[in-house]
Formats: C-alpha cells, sequence, structure tokens
C-alpha cells in the first residue's frame, strides 16, 4: 500500500501511531513491510491457504463472534443436501462439468429454496457472473426455510466451512505457503485480539489478490474471516479494495464492463426476452433488489426520454444483449482473428500493460483502424514503427494495414468531473486549467461523436438507426471549445422526478415511467438540484463521520450494512464501537451515519408472508443488498467457481497442490492457441524447464504501463531501468551479478533486465522444497525517457472466470545471466525452451494443450502428489 | 567570527522572523520520494542526468546536489529480531497451545528480520553556516526567516562553498556555472506557504514549522520511540552545542549518521578560521625572518 | 582506515558512479561498512589545475615582492630589479588562473562587493587588489625608469603585502570540510610560505647575477629545506589521515615536490655560484614548489571523496568525547 497508495497509506501510518498493528503479507519485503509491525512473506498464489488457515485456527479455538455470525450471517442456514463439497470430491464442488468447466449451482442451493432463477445460472452458459448476491425464492418471517441457530447442523453453513477448512492447519499452510507455522498463528491471534465487541479490524487489498485464476475466492476468504469475526459493517472494520486508476470505482459503478448496466444492474442477454422476461430473472422478492424494475425503467428514461414509454417497453429492446463473454482478452483474440476490425482505445496501453502483450501487439496490428486517445504516443499507438516484433522480423511495418488515429486527451487537471473511491465516497473535481491546444475530454470527445454521427443518420428510416437518433443527446456546452457539461451528466446519474427537479434518493424512483435516472445507486449525489459530490467542509467542522465532505453512495452513507454496528437489539455492541442504534423514544434508527436501514424499522421487526423487497427483512438482519439480508459466509449462487474458497495452485505453478487432487481451479479460462502457449505446470512432464516462481507488481516511481511518467524526467530518473529483484541465494545459483543483466524465459518470451540482488526477496521451504521467487515490476516498454523490456511479455492469457482478471500476480519462469539476444534469435531461443520442455513431456506431441485443459490435476496431479 | 551569522534575522530589524526549519522523522518515511519531485517541480531544478540504475536499493538519484536538493536514501539491513513480537496474541496459552502443537521453530519475526531504512535528506541551513561564511561575495546570505540561500545574480561560481559544507550538500551546475542547493522555499515562504517538500509529504516524515516547536516535537517523539522500545532512534543535528550550533533542518534516525550518509560529527570549519590566521601570521613572519637571515649573508 | 573501499572517483557532479561501473559489488551492500554505498559524504573540491598553479603563481609574487623590497633596502639593486620581475610574472599569470576557475568569469568582480573577514578568499582578493598593481606598477617602474618616487612606494606595498599574499591560500584551503586540508590547518601556511619564499629564492637566482644573487639563492635553499621539513611535519601530523598523500594522483606530485626540491636545494647550495648549477638548481626548486601545491590539491580531491577519512576521525573525536562509539549523534 506504501508503494502503489502513499498518501493513502498516511492513514495507515496514523493509525499505527495510535497503536494498531499492521501487519503487511506478500511475497515481497516492500516499502510497506518497512513501516509494518509485521511482515508476513508467502508464495505467491497461496492466499486462500493462508487464509483459510486463519479461518480454521478462528473455528478451531472458537474464536468466531457468536452473536454477530448467528444473527447476521448465514452460518445457521442448511444446504441442500444434494450439494458435495471440496473434501468430497478432492476439488470439485458438485454440480461440475468437465465439457465446459463450468459449475451448476443448482446443488449448492439453501435446503428448499429456490434459486433456478438466480443470476449464478443464468450466467454460468455465458460464463459471466455478476448479479452481486441476487437470489430467488422466498423468505418465511425473513428467514430461509431450513435454519439451525445453534449452528450444530451437520449441513448448516456453519459446520460445512469447519469441515471444508479442517485441513488448512498451520502445517500445511507452512507446506503450501512456505509460512512458517509460528507466523500464521501471530497473525491469527492478533486478528482475534483485535476484533470482537471492543475492537475491529480491517482488511486492505488489491490487485495482489485479484490478479488470479481464483482472485475472487481470495476476496470471499477475507470475506468470511471478517465475517466470522464480526468485522463488517462496523467502523474500523470492513475488507477495502484499494482501487488503481483514480476513479476505477466510478468506472465500475457507472461501468466500463460490457456484462453491466449502470448501478450493478445485468446487461440483458440474447435470451432474455422482453422487459418483463428480464425483470422476471432480475428482480427479487427481498431485499433491495426488489426495485429492479424501478431501478431499470428510470435507466431507459433517462437515455430515451420520451422515446420510452409503456407501450414501446420503455425502448427495452434499445439496449445490446449479450451472446457471449465479450470482456478485454476474449476480445483481442477477435482482432487477432480478423473478427474485430476497429478498436477505441480511450486511456489504456495494452501493448505495455496486458498480459502476454505481445500477442496485443499483433492483434492491433490486424485491425482495420484503431482509435487511440492518449496524452502521450504510447505504445499502442506506436507498436506499427516500434513494437519489439519488428526488430525480430514478426511485424513488419509496410504490411501492418492498421489505420491508427491517435487523439490527444486531456487530464484529469484539465476537466470537471467526478472520482469515486474504495470507501464509494464520489469527489468531484474541478477544472484548474484549459486543455492545451486539441487535446480534449472524453466527455468532449464522446458527446460531439454521437453528435455527428446523429447528424449524419438524420432523416434514417432504418430502424437499427433508432437506438441513436432516440437518444436523449442535450448535454449543455460551455466555452469556445463546446465542452459539454460534467454536472449535467452528475445531474442525469442523479435522476429527476415527475416534477422535473433532482430525486433526493433511488427511493424516489418509480416503474411507471415517471421518473429518470442514469445510475440508481448514484441517486442522491445531486440531491436538492446541488453537487453534493462537491462539499468541502473540513473535518474540524463536522462529525468524526465527516458526511459533509464530498457525498458516498448509497444516500451519502459512509459505513454500508451499518445495521451490524449494533447487537440483534439494536443496541450498539460496545461504546467504543458505537455508529448506529436503535432509539426507541424517537422509535428510528440514528448514530453517527445515515443508518442504511428503513429508519423505522423496529429491530424486532418480523416480515409478514406478502412483504415485499426490504420490508420482506427481519429487522436483524443487515445486509439488505443481500435476498436474505445475511452476510454469506456461504455463496449459495453467483460465482462461477464455487459456495467456499478452496485453495488451487495458479495456472502454471510449478508446485502440486497439497490440499486437492484437483491442481488449478477447474473453471479458470485458459487460451491455448499459437502465441499463448502455457509452460506445464506441476506434475505436467517439463515442468521443471520453468522452475521459478515470478510475480510482477508496482513501483511507487512509475504509474502502470508508464504513458504517465516513463515519458517524466523527474521520474524517469527515479527508477530509470527495468530491473528484477532476486535473493542472494538464487543470484548464487544462478549467477546473476547484482548491478549486470539477466534474461527472464516463459513458454511466452524472453526479457532482459537489471539485477537488483536483495534479501528483502527470500526463499521459501515449502513442501520440503525451496522456492525461489523473482519480482519484475512491469511498467517498461519502448518508449518514452525510461524504455525497458515489458514484463507483460512473459505472461500467458488465462482468467478468473468470475471476472475474466488475467492471472499476472503468479507465473512460472526460467533466469538466467545476460542480456537476451536480439532480433530473430529471441523468438528462436523462447522456442527452443518450449521443445525442450516437450522433449521432457510425452514425445513430440507432448504439446501444451495438456498444460491448458484444465483436468483435474492432469498426469500426477492427483493425490499421489501429496507429500 | 562565525557569531556574525549566530544572531538570527540579526540586521532585519522589524522584517526579521522567527527562525523555522524542518524536522525529518525518517522513523515514517515510506521512501515515495514525493518530496524529492515535489522541490523539483516547484523549483524548477533541472533533471539529474544521465539516467541510469545504481543497484544501491531504490536510490537512484544517490546524493544531493545542484540538481537534486531532497534525496532519499535507501538503506537496506538484515537485522535478526527485527520487529519480533511486535504483535501480541489474544491467548498467550492457546497461542502457545497451537505453536507447540505446530512444532513451532523459535519467534517468528527473527526469521524475517530486515529492516529498510529510508530517509529524505536536504541542506541543513546550519546555524553557523560554513558556506554561508566561506562565500567571497556574499551570495550566499541568511534570510529574515534564519534559512541559507544562495542568490543567483551575485554569486560567480568560485566553488569555494562547495568543499566548505560539512553535509556535501552545495554544488556547482556545470552547464551553469553557479552554485545550488535548497532554498527552503524561500518564495513560499514569503508568501506565507510551507515548503512543497514538506507539502507533499504524504506520512508527515518532513515536518516544516518554527524551529522551537519542532524541537519540542522531536524530543516528544524521541521519548516515545524509546517507550516503545526503538532504542536506536536517535534526533540528529537538534543540539545547539554541537559543531554548527545545530541545524535549521534536523533529523531523526534509526541508525549512525554515516550509516545515510551524513556525517557523524560535524564541524564548522570557520570555527577554527581564528586559530588558521594566526598561523599564517606566524607563517609570514617566519618569511620575514628567512628573509632578514638571508639578506645577513651577505651580497655574494 | 586502509579498510576503506576505493572511493567512487569524485566525478564534479560529485555524484560517484553507477554500480554497473563498480565491479565486486555482489548485492545490496549491508551497511557493516558505516558509510552509504560509499559515497563520498563531502563534496570534492571542484576547482581545477589553476588553482594550485595559482597558489604558485601567486605565492611566488609575494615572496619575491618582499625579496625585492629587502634587497632594495640592503642596496642590492641588480636583485630587487630581479625579484620585482619575478613578482610582477607571478602576478600577472595569477589573474587568468583565478578568473578562469570561475563558473561565472565575468563576474570576478563580485569578489570585491563585500569586505568579509571570514572568507578566505575574499580577503586574498582585497590583498591581491592591493599588491597586484603594486607589484606590476613598482616592476615597469624599475625597468623603463620612470617615476621613481611612486615605482619605491609601490615597492614597499607589494613587498608588505607580500608575506600575506604567499600565506593566505594555506588559509584558504584550510577553511574547508575536506579532512586532510582542514586538519593541517596549522601547518599549511608554513608550506605555503617555505614553499613560496624557495621558489622567489629561486627565480630570482634565475634573474639576477651570480654576484648579487647570494641572498636569493639562500633564500632558495633555506625554502626549500623548510618546505621539506614543513611537509614532512605536516603528514606526521596528519597519520592517517594524510594517506591521500600516498594514493594516485596525489603520491606522484608529492614525490616530484620531494625530489625536485632536495636536488635543486643542492644543486643551488654546492652549484650556485656557477650559472648552470644555479639555473639547474632554481629551476628544479620552481618545479618542486608547483608540485607540492600540486600535491596539497590532489590530496584534498581524494580526502574529500573517501567517506573513510571523513567518518573515522569524527567517530574518534566522538568516542574521545563520549567514550562511547554508539551514543546517539547528540546529547537529546
Ligand atoms: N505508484 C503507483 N501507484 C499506483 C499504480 C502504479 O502503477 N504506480 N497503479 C494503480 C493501479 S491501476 C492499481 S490496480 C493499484 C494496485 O496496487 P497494488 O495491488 O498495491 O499494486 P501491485 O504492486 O501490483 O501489487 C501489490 C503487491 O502484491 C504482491 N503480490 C504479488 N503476488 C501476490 C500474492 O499472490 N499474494 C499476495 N498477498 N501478494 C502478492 C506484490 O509483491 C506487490 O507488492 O495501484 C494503483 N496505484
Ligand atoms: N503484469 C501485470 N500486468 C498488469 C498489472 C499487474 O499488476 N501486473 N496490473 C493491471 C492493472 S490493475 C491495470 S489497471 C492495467 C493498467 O494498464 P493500462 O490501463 O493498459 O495502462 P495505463 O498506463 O494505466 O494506461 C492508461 C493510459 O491512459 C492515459 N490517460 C490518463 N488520463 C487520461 C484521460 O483523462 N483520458 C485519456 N484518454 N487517457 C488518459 C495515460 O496516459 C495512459 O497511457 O494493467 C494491468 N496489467
Ligand atoms: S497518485 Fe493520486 S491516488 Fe495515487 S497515491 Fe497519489 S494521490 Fe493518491
Ligand atoms: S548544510 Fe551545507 S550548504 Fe546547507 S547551510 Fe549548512 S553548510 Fe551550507
Ligand atoms: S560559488 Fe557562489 S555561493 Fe559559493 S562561495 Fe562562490 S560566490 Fe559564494
Ligand atoms: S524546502 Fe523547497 S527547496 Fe528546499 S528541498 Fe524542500 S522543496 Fe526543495
Ligand atoms: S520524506 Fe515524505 S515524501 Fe519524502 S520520501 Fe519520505 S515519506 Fe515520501
Ligand atoms: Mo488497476
Amino acid at each position: 500500500m506504501a508503494e502503489a497508495h502513499p498518501v493513502g497509506f498516511q492513514w495507515v501510518m496514523e493509525a499505527k501511531a495510535r497503536g494498531a498493528q499492521v501487519i503487511h503479507v506478500d511475497p515481497r519485503f516492500t516499502r510497506t513491510s518497512a513501516l509494518a509491525n509485521l511482515h508476513v512473506p508467502l508464495r505467491a498464489g497461496t492466499d486462500i491457504a493462508f487464509l483459510g488457515g486463519i479461518v480454521n485456527y478462528i473455528l478451531e479455538h472458537g474464536h468466531e463472534f457468536r452473536d454477530y455470525v448467528a444473527n447476521y450471517t448465514n452460518a445457521p442456514v442448511i444446504i441442500d443436501e444434494r450439494f458435495a463439497d471440496t473434501e468430497d470430491l478432492d476439488g470439485l464442488f458438485s454440480g461440475f462439468d468437465p465439457e465446459s468447466n463450468e459449475y451448476d449451482p443448482a446443488t449448492w442451493t439453501y435446503q428448499d429454496m429456490e434459486v433456478a432463477s438466480g443470476a449464478g445460472s443464468r450466467e454460468g452458459k455465458l460464463g459471466i457472473a455478476e448479479h452481486h448476491g441476487m437470489l430467488g425464492g422466498r423468505l418465511e418471517h425473513g428467514n430461509p426455510p431450513h435454519t439451525d441457530p445453534s449452528l450444530e447442523h451437520p449441513r448448516c453453513v456453519f459446520q460445512i466451512l469447519k469441515r471444508h477448512f479442517r485441513r488448512y492447519t498451520p502445517e500445511m499452510v507452512a507446506k503450501v505457503c512456505g509460512t512458517p507455522p509460528s507466523l500464521l498463528v501471530e497473525v491469527a491471534e492478533s486478528l482475534v485480539a483485535n476484533s470482537g465487541r471492543e475492537r475491529t479490524s480491517a482488511f486492505v487489498y488489491s490487485v495482489g489478490w485479484t490478479q488470479h485464476t481464483v482472485g475472487v475466492q481470495y476476496i470471499r476468504t477475507a470475506a468470511i474471516i471478517q465475517l466470522l469475526l464480526g468485522n463488517i459493517g462496523r467502523p474500523g472494520g470492513g475488507i477495502l479494495a484499494l482501487r488503481g486508476h483514480a476513479t476505477i470505482q466510478g468506472s465500475t459503478d457507472v461501468p466500463t464492463l460490457y456484462n453491466l448496466l449502470p448501478g450493478y444492474l445485468p446487461m440483458p442477454k440474447a435470451s432474455d426476452g422482453d422487459l418483463a422476461g428480464y425483470l422476471e430473472e432480475a428482480k427479487l422478492p427481498a431485499g433491495f433488489w426488489g426495485y429492479v424494475d424501478n431501478y431499470l425503467i428510470s435507466l431507459l428514461k433517462a437515455w430515451w426520454g420520451d422515446v420510452a414509454t409503456q407501450e414501446n417497453d420503455f425502448c427495452f429492446d434499445y439496449l445490446p444483449r449479450l451472446t457471449g463473454d465479450h470482456s478485454s482478452y476474449p476480445t483481442m483474440l477477435g482482432m487477432l482473428d480478423g473478427k474485430v476490425k476497429g478498436f477505441f482505445l480511450p486511456g489504456q496501453n495494452p501493448a505495455v500493460g496486458s498480459s502476454n502483450s505481445a500477442l496485443h501487439r499483433k492483434a492491433m496490428a490486424n485491425l482495420d483502424w484503431l482509435v487511440v486517445r492518449d496524452m502521450a504516443e504510447i505504445e499502442s499507438a506506436s507498436f506499427w514503427k516500434d513494437a519489439p516484433e519488428i526488430e525480430t522480423g514478426e511485424l513488419v511495418t509496410e504490411r501492418i494495414r492498421t489505420e491508427v488515429f491517435l487523439l490527444p486527451a486531456a487530464s484529469h487537471v484539465e476537466k470537471d468531473g467526478s472520482f469515486t473511491n474504495t470507501q464509494r465516497l464520489v469527489q468531484w473535481h474541478h477544472k484548474a486549467v484549459e486543455p492545451p491546444g486539441d487535446c480534449r475530454s472524453e466527455l468532449w470527445f464522446y458527446y460531439h461523436l454521437g453528435r455527428i454521427i446523429r447528424e449524419k443518420l438524420a432523416g434514417s428510416t432504418d430502424p437499427k438507426d433508432r437506438p441513436v437518433l432516440d437518444l436523449v443527446w442535450d448535454y449543455p456546452t460551455e466555452g469556445e471549445i463546446q465542452e459539454p457539461s460534467a454536472e449535467a451528466v452528475l445531474r442525469e446519474c442523479n435522476g429527476v422526478g415527475p416534477d422535473g427537479r433532482a430525486v433526493s434518493g433511488y427511493l424516489d424512483l418509480k416503474a411507471d415511467g415517471s421518473t429518470s435516472c442514469g445510475c440508481w445507486i448514484y441517486s442522491g449525489c445531486y440531491a436538492d438540484e446541488v453537487n453534493q459530490t462537491a462539499r468541502r467542509k473540513p473535518h474540524w467542522e463536522q462529525s468524526w463521520v465527516a458526511p459533509e465532505w464530498a457525498w458516498a453512495w448509497p444516500y451519502n452513507r459512509r459505513i454500508l450494512y451499518n445495521r451490524a454496528s449494533a447487537d440483534p437489539e439494536g443496541k450498539p455492541w460496545s461504546e467504543r464501537k458505537r455508529y448506529v442504534w436503535w432509539d426507541e423514544e424517537a422509535g428510528k434508527w440514528t448514530g453517527h451515519d445515515n443508518p442504511d436501514f428503513v429508519a423505522t424499522m423496529r429491530p424486532d421487526y418480523d416480515p409478514p408472508e406478502d412483504a415485499q423487497a426490504e420490508k420482506a427483512l427481519s429487522g436483524t438482519t443487515p445486509f439488505i443488498m443481500q435476498a436474505d439480508g445475511t452476510g454469506w459466509l456461504y455463496v449459495p449462487n453467483g460465482l462461477a467457481d464455487g459456495p467456499l474458497p478452496a485453495h488451487y495452485e495458479p495456472h502454471e505453478s510449478p508446485f502440486p497442490n497439497l490440499l486437492y487432487g484437483q491442481q488449478a481451479n477447474p473453471t479458470r479460462q485458459v487460451f491455448d492457441r499459437p502465441g499463448n502457449r502455457y509452460s506445464p505446470a506441476h506434475g505436467q512432464p517439463g515442468a521443471e524447464a520453468y522452475p521459478y516462481v515470478f510475480t510482477t507488481y508496482r513501483l511507487t516511481e512509475h504509474h502502470t504501463a508508464g504513458g504517465m511518467s516513463r515519458g517524466l524526467p523527474y521520474l524517469a530518473e527515479l527508477q530509470p531501468e527495468m530491473f528484477c529483484e532476486v535473493s542472494p541465494e538464487l543470484a548464487a545459483e544462478r549467477g546473476l551479478e547484482h548491478g549486470g543483466w539477466a534474461t527472464i524465459v516463459t513458454a511466452r518470451a524472453a526479457i532482459e533486465a537489471r539485477v537488483l540482488v536483495t534479501a528483502r526477496i527470500r526463499p521459501l521451504e515449502a513442501g520440503g522444497r525451496t522456492v525461489h521467487q523473482i519480482g519484475l515490476p512491469w511498467h517498461w516498454g519502448t518508449n518514452g525517457l525510461s524504455r525497458g523490456d515489458a514484463a507483460n511479455d512473459l505472461l500467458g492469457i488465462v482468467l478468473d472466470r468470475n471476472v475474466h482478471i488475467q492471472e499476472s500476480k503468479a507465473g512460472a519462469c526460467d533466469i538466467r545471466p545476460g542480456r537476451r539476444p536480439r532480433g530473430p534469435e529471441l523468438p528462436r531461443m523462447v522456442e527452443d525452451y518450449r521443445r525442450r520442455a516437450e522433449r521432457a513431456g510425452a514425445g513430440p506431441d507432448g504439446s501444451d494443450g495438456r498444460a491448458a485443459e484444465p483436468q483435474r490435476g492432469g498426469p500426477g496431479g492427483g493425490k499421489g502428489e501429496r507429500a | 567570527m562565525s557569531t556574525t551569522t549566530r544572531t538570527f534575522g540579526g540586521g532585519y530589524g522589524d522584517a526579521a522572523r522567527p527562525r523555522v526549519g524542518f524536522f525529518t522523522d525518517t522513523s515514517v518515511c515510506i521512501g515515495c520520494k514525493a518530496c524529492e519531485v515535489a522541490c523539483k517541480e516547484w523549483n524548477l531544478v533541472p533533471p539529474d542526468g544521465p539516467l541510469g540504475f545504481t543497484g544501491n536499493s531504490y536510490d537512484n538519484t544517490m546524493a544531493l546536489g545542484a540538481d537534486t536538493w531532497r534525496h532519499v536514501a535507501f538503506v537496506e539491513q538484515e537485522v535478526p529480531g527485527a520487529g519480533a513480537g511486535a504483535l501480541q496474541p489474544a491467548h498467550p496459552d492457546l497461542a502457545a497451545e497451537a505453536a507447540a502443537a505446530a512444532g513451532l521453530d523459535g519467534p517468528p519475526s527473527a526469521k524475517d528480520g530486515m529492516r529498510w531504512l529510508m530517509s529524505s535528506d536536504v541542506c541543513k541551513h546550519c546555524s553557523s553556516a560554513a558556506c554561508l561564511e566561506v562565500c567571497p561575495t556574499g551570495a550566499l546570505f541568511r534570510t529574515e526567516f534564519g534559512t541559507v540561500v544562495v542568490q543567483g545574480d551575485v554569486c560567480n561560481g568560485c566553488g569555494y562553498c562547495v568543499p566548505a559544507c560539512p553535509f556535501g550538500v552545495i554544488d556547482r551546475r556545470e552547464d551553469d556555472g553557479r552554485v545550488f542547493k535548497c532554498t527552503l522555499c524561500y518564495d513560499r515562504l514569503s508568501d506565507g506557504m510551507e515548503p512543497a517538500c514538506a507539502h507533499a509529504c504524504p506520512t508527515d516524515s518532513i515536518q516544516f514549522g518554527d524551529l522551537d516547536q519542532l524541537r519540542a516535537a522531536a524530543d516528544q517523539r524521541l521519548a516515545t520511540l524509546h517507550a516503545d522500545g526503538v532504542s536506536d532512534a536517535r534526533l540528529y543535528l537538534r543540539d545547539e552545542a554541537d559543531g554548527i550550533g545545530g541545524a535549521g533542518a534536523f533529523f531523526l534516525l534509526l541508525d549512525e549518521p554515516e550509516v545515510y550518509g551524513l556525517p557523524p560529527d560535524p564541524v564548522s570549519t570557520t570555527r577554527d578560521l581564528p586559530r588558521l590566521w594566526r598561523a599564517a601570521g606566524l607563517a609570514a613572519g617566519a618569511l620575514v625572518a628567512g628573509l632578514a637571515v638571508a639578506f645577513a649573508g651577505g651580497r655574494r | 582506515m586502509s579498510g576503506a573501499p576505493e572511493p567512487p572517483t569524485p566525478g564534479r557532479s560529485g555524484k560517484g558512479q553507477r554500480v554497473a561501473d563498480r565491479p565486486g559489488v555482489s548485492m545490496v551492500p549491508p551497511a557493516e561498512f558505516r558509510s552509504y554505498y560509499g559515497r563520498p559524504i563531502l563534496k570534492a573540491p571542484i576547482w581545477t589545475d589553476e588553482v594550485p598553479a595559482y597558489y604558485f603563481a601567486g605565492g611566488l609574487a609575494g615572496a619575491s615582492a618582499s625579496l625585492a623590497l629587502g634587497a632594495r633596502l640592503t642596496g642590492n639593486h641588480r636583485l630587487a630589479s630581479g625579484a620585482l620581475t619575478a613578482s610582477a610574472a607571478g602576478i600577472l599569470a595569477s589573474l587568468p588562473l583565478l578568473a578562469d576557475d570561475l563558473g561565472r568569469p565575468e563576474r570576478f568582480y563580485h569578489m570585491l562587493r563585500v569586505f568579509k573577514p571570514t572568507s578566505p578568499m575574499n580577503l586574498g582578493s582585497w590583498l591581491l587588489t592591493a599588491a597586484g598593481p603594486a607589484a606590476v606598477g613598482a616592476a615597469l617602474a624599475d625597468r623603463l625608469g620612470i617615476l621613481p618616487r611612486l615605482g619605491r612606494a609601490a615597492e614597499v606595498v607589494a613587498g608588505v603585502l607580500g608575506p600575506g599574499l604567499a600565506t593566505y591560500t594555506g588559509v584558504l584551503v584550510a577553511d574547508t570540510a575536506v579532512p586532510v586540508w582542514h586538519e593541517a590547518g596549522d601547518q599549511l601556511p608554513v608550506v605555503f610560505a617555505a614553499g613560496a619564499a624557495a621558489s622567489a629564492g629561486a627565480a630570482a637566482t634565475l634573474l639576477t647575477p651570480a654576484a648579487d644573487a647570494g641572498p636569493a639563492r639562500r633564500l632558495a635553499v633555506g625554502g626549500a629545506l623548510a618546505d621539506l621539513a614543513a611537509v614532512e611535519v605536516m603528514r606526521r601530523r596528519l597519520g592517517d589521515l594524510g594517506t591521500p598523500y600516498e594514493r594516485p594522483p596525489a603520491r606522484r606530485f608529492a614525490n616530484l615536490a620531494r625530489g625536485f626540491m632536495t636536488a635543486g636545494a643542492l644543486a643551488v647550495g654546492l652549484g650556485g655560484r656557477r650559472r648552470t648549477g644555479a639555473a639547474a638548481g632554481a629551476a628544479l626548486i620552481l618545479a618542486g614548489a608547483a608540485c607540492q601545491r600540486f600535491a596539497v590539491h590532489k590530496a584534498g580531491i581524494i580526502s574529500a571523496a573517501d567517506p573513510a577519512y571523513v567518518v573515522g576521525p569524527q567517530r574518534a573525536r566522538l568516542a574521545a568525547r563520549d567514550g562511547s562509539r554508539h551514543q546517539p549523534a547528540t546529547g537529546a
């Protein structure tokens, strides 16, 4: 965190100064470790085992926060008897289909609680998992039909959880992660010591956790710990996802994601039929997803205004429909295959930043046209003349027919707009200077692009032009460059009522077409016709929660699910940690924050049979976005790879899975094809060719793919060259000289880097084997003042099926002293490595295909492997 | 003689301002280098080329100089037992039990005995500033804030200040011919703003303010750290009795100064100037005596 | 000090070099040797060879002026004009040497913006401003036989200021943080004075008929011997701190200086009455005096560039003061 979020880290330092224990779990000793109370090293890609060890420690010693767990989580819920756990199936859950490598979650459900129409199943087939926490079926008096408050029933979630993690002992963790058992115990004990009624602990993670084929389940394991310890919905608790680019959170809320509409509404898929059919699946009987119709119809009204009417389904048919996985990597493969002919690249640099960047460069070289909007001539705009493939002869400038349009972008200081941070805080920023020359904002570009297209289409009778022509496209523009008003867009997101005034929140939205709202969760950010996100009242002029600093969604709520900060009777768990509570006299919820509960709903509220949406939830269930109002220790639906986290090895791991026969995540998305070959994982012939683990990461001194840092002299001089971090032991083993050069080789590529031999990287002992890990910052590319090879050339494309994130945090490689070959020699060397691996394998056709099939551990991946 | 520069604000009369400075608490430095960059941005300091990888941990700018007025040092140390016992278990008995069950191996943190010291260095704005005292042109002067600043329009690049500085701070920019160093953001101070580096520092490792208040804060911090068992912590250049009469920019260090590239016991060279002149006087006298002898021997 | 790593070559940026040029470094070095990657703590003097050359010329000019005055007072007019010539030559050589080393030569006169007793360079500039024109004027008046009264007055001014001119440079270098200079603060003025005397004597010996050059020869030999002695004393007192004189490139100049001085003293002492002996000996002494200045200059750069010379003595000083190496660097 100190490395990549230095400004945010000041608050960690302040907490530390006030006595907080700071624990840093990272394969490397970083600037964060330097300031932490304790650094816990582990083998990259093994956090589920580590966190699972903590879960097991908590459960084995009965350290869970009983009152919280029994009342606020789904621990008591009894699960369908058809459910089989990884303990029963040696690493698989019930419902796995080896043909498609996908799960049918039908057997994961609550006993007698029908979930056929839940999110997971409809998406499993499309390989998309959204609809967070959505779940069909009816509750009885706010509870699933079968529960055991004593948490003793063998099929209740609590017992399943216990069994599931029982083998995650400190010794096992040590074998898998290479982390000394004592460290695990020390961490678990510290978490327990700092949780409960009087204290809370928080988890902070970022892409060290997400960029794995099991990334989503990493976070799930942390969620289980936090729910068991009662650290959700309470001050000082939570799980904080440190985000990436400024307002990357905002671009998830009002998404740039292909499978979501604003506010996490699912994007309709081809088979959805009409509006009714869509709502049928999306609308839930209980919780705030019970108003999906209000949200969606208001969205349609915001987009198509008066044209959207009851009669025409509010233009529901104007929405695009999903036909498959259109996420970033498959789209790039589509370019390679000539299926995708044109591409917009506004603010991304895949030629450096995306896994297997070489393949991205080749893909872009296969387009008809490419529009790059950036502040610098990044590698993704100049590949046609200076891609490394041109030196190796794999690409020839004259033969690249891609027409590249490089358009100068305005930076964030040159335009108005909002940043949404990890805490859902939407903060407005004002333009500081006019954009220079032809630089323009995204808003300007897309607004005027749309305007011109609409002018060109004007008068068209072709029905396929209607959605564009009928769009409400009337944003006011300002100044000589005709900049559209960003505040007008924010107001559209907030929503407008029948009276034409900004609504005060999503509870005002209607499904009858009388209201419009561009993003229901943001509804309220422009309440009273005031840009609430621009508020900047200093903290010393308001309460410590600072509700008048900017605006947080939903409803300016600073802590989500804050009902959990009070006990079932509505009293604070402790004076120290009081946050919101039930005020019997006033007959409503009150406190430091805006209760995310219906303010007048009594703690002992018992929903009647016919109750709908939030009124169908009982007075004691804080997790109001969940269909059953509880925190999910066990996820009956919505995840592609199982209701509980299980440790799987990374796709290319040189290590066996000591916990299950199943070596890697069975549902991971693999793309085994020329240009994206995989190295053999453990247990597959030839794995020895790539014996070392490497991970990639950031440096404070640079930003991502470097477009914003490698060209700036003041930053370039701070980290002027691509380097690799290795331990003294590995340096000795491979003859690497400090300050010299090394060449790192994978099944895809070989890159060179200066060698930084440092004790901050230490070999770990795991399962009787020494783990050497190599650290690679991934900021470098061919342009700018500071140039170097791109670490992403090394990585293959393999994805977490839930969110299609690449596994860029754990790979297998070899390293050798000296610089890499030049020209055609380079691909030849990489090829030789792969041949050697294959020859070590089952003869000439012991192809990488093997590695690709997510088969049950692969040959030797079976039980026999477990030491 | 150096006393002339010890009376701060001397000669400024009513314009004299309380002496300001820096307390750099390296125990909270995260090595983000924001200070280095902010300084260059604000003061339009040229890049510190040529670009190159040093291998000295994460330090690639290497030292203070004409083109680096703030410099962040990185020192990697293997310290067995560093951070040991950092965390207190909730259930010592259970922990012990679990540990036993796990057949445990010594104090965990000892296995990870690593320290990574980071420290942001800067001109010390010495109380007796050798650079200023030896400057033949008066280009280096003491501002109304008690800071030491070069007047670019006066400096003739004689270079005398360069070897005079006991910290190797000030240096000549070759393509320019004049010397440069931290001005303690004289322009910002004059406008009532805090220096750019302190402003950019996310963790308040760089604290700017009135010197006496900073010294109080530093003593406080030192006491806290010692109480927390950080016995290595020490203040550097805080003491007015030291060889430079105390610094305007002083530090809290976690190891000996030389580990960070700082002199352990700096002394302002001009403190010895009277002695040096006396020696010169004697030498000159000897020369005259020698001549007398030479002539006493007659013409041939 | 012997354990100290080779110092990074002090590039004038004072920034040392990149690891790639430092073979044998096996990893991010552990902080055993208590320095920051062996980097200089001080900035080495950025002065180039013009500066030691000036020490020589200035010293020659100063001592020669005094020699001339002495000769005049003892009625040895031939010796006087010889010495005056040498003095003027020294002065005329000094000016370009001084201006040249400035980063902004056109601002040379800024030296006289202020009068600043804490700055030897400032005082030196004033000295030079007074003595320089005097010496040159005196020489001209003497050669051209014009303005005799004014000429004599100038000779007195230059002659009186001469010893100052010959010694202040010793203070100038000692008044820095450079260990091998600062710690030799008591000896350096003597070394410079002796060298100046020797070179003045030698120059006058060259420029004056042997019959009148007795005092010059004695000054040359005496100065040479004094110089040899003073340097010896200085290096003994410096002890370990003096080792820069044993490291290249200082070593070469130090050895040459010793050799030239000794040989020159012998030549002048024994054969000085003969033209050739005088000429050869005088030349040797002049060369010796010059080399001595270069030795001092180079040693200074070496000692500034090696943190060992800074840390060692300061640690010793601390240890002596508070008896423990591990005391915090301040009493606080
Ligand atoms: N200075 C700077 N700041 C940035 C960025 C930048 O490029 N430069 N990028 C921004 C963006 S886009 C993002 S997404 C964030 C990312 O912020 P971070 O996630 O903090 O960035 P990373 O350095 O990629 O990864 C963090 C750490 O994960 C560790 N790691 C690798 N594998 C594993 C593993 O298996 N388990 C565990 N526990 N740790 C592992 C790495 O060693 C690394 O130290 O930073 C943002 N902030
Ligand atoms: N190996 C490895 N690969 C990784 C990661 C990793 O940890 N390891 N991290 C992944 C992560 S988390 C991320 S987010 C990606 C990031 O990877 P990319 O997004 O591909 O790389 P960036 O350099 O962030 O690209 C952002 C570009 O936007 C430009 N830009 C900045 N502001 C604006 C603007 O206002 N408008 C426009 N049009 N352009 C602008 C910048 O100049 C920059 O070139 O990399 C991913 N790749
Ligand atoms: S770059 Fe922006 S987001 Fe990142 S740490 Fe600095 S201030 Fe925070
Ligand atoms: S540190 Fe050096 S440059 Fe700064 S004031 Fe002191 S002597 Fe002058
Ligand atoms: S270089 Fe400039 S500032 Fe330094 S002493 Fe000479 S004149 Fe003064
Ligand atoms: S005070 Fe100003 S000049 Fe000095 S280092 Fe900080 S930013 Fe630079
Ligand atoms: S002093 Fe502050 S700004 Fe400078 S590196 Fe340390 S933490 Fe960053
Ligand atoms: Mo990111």
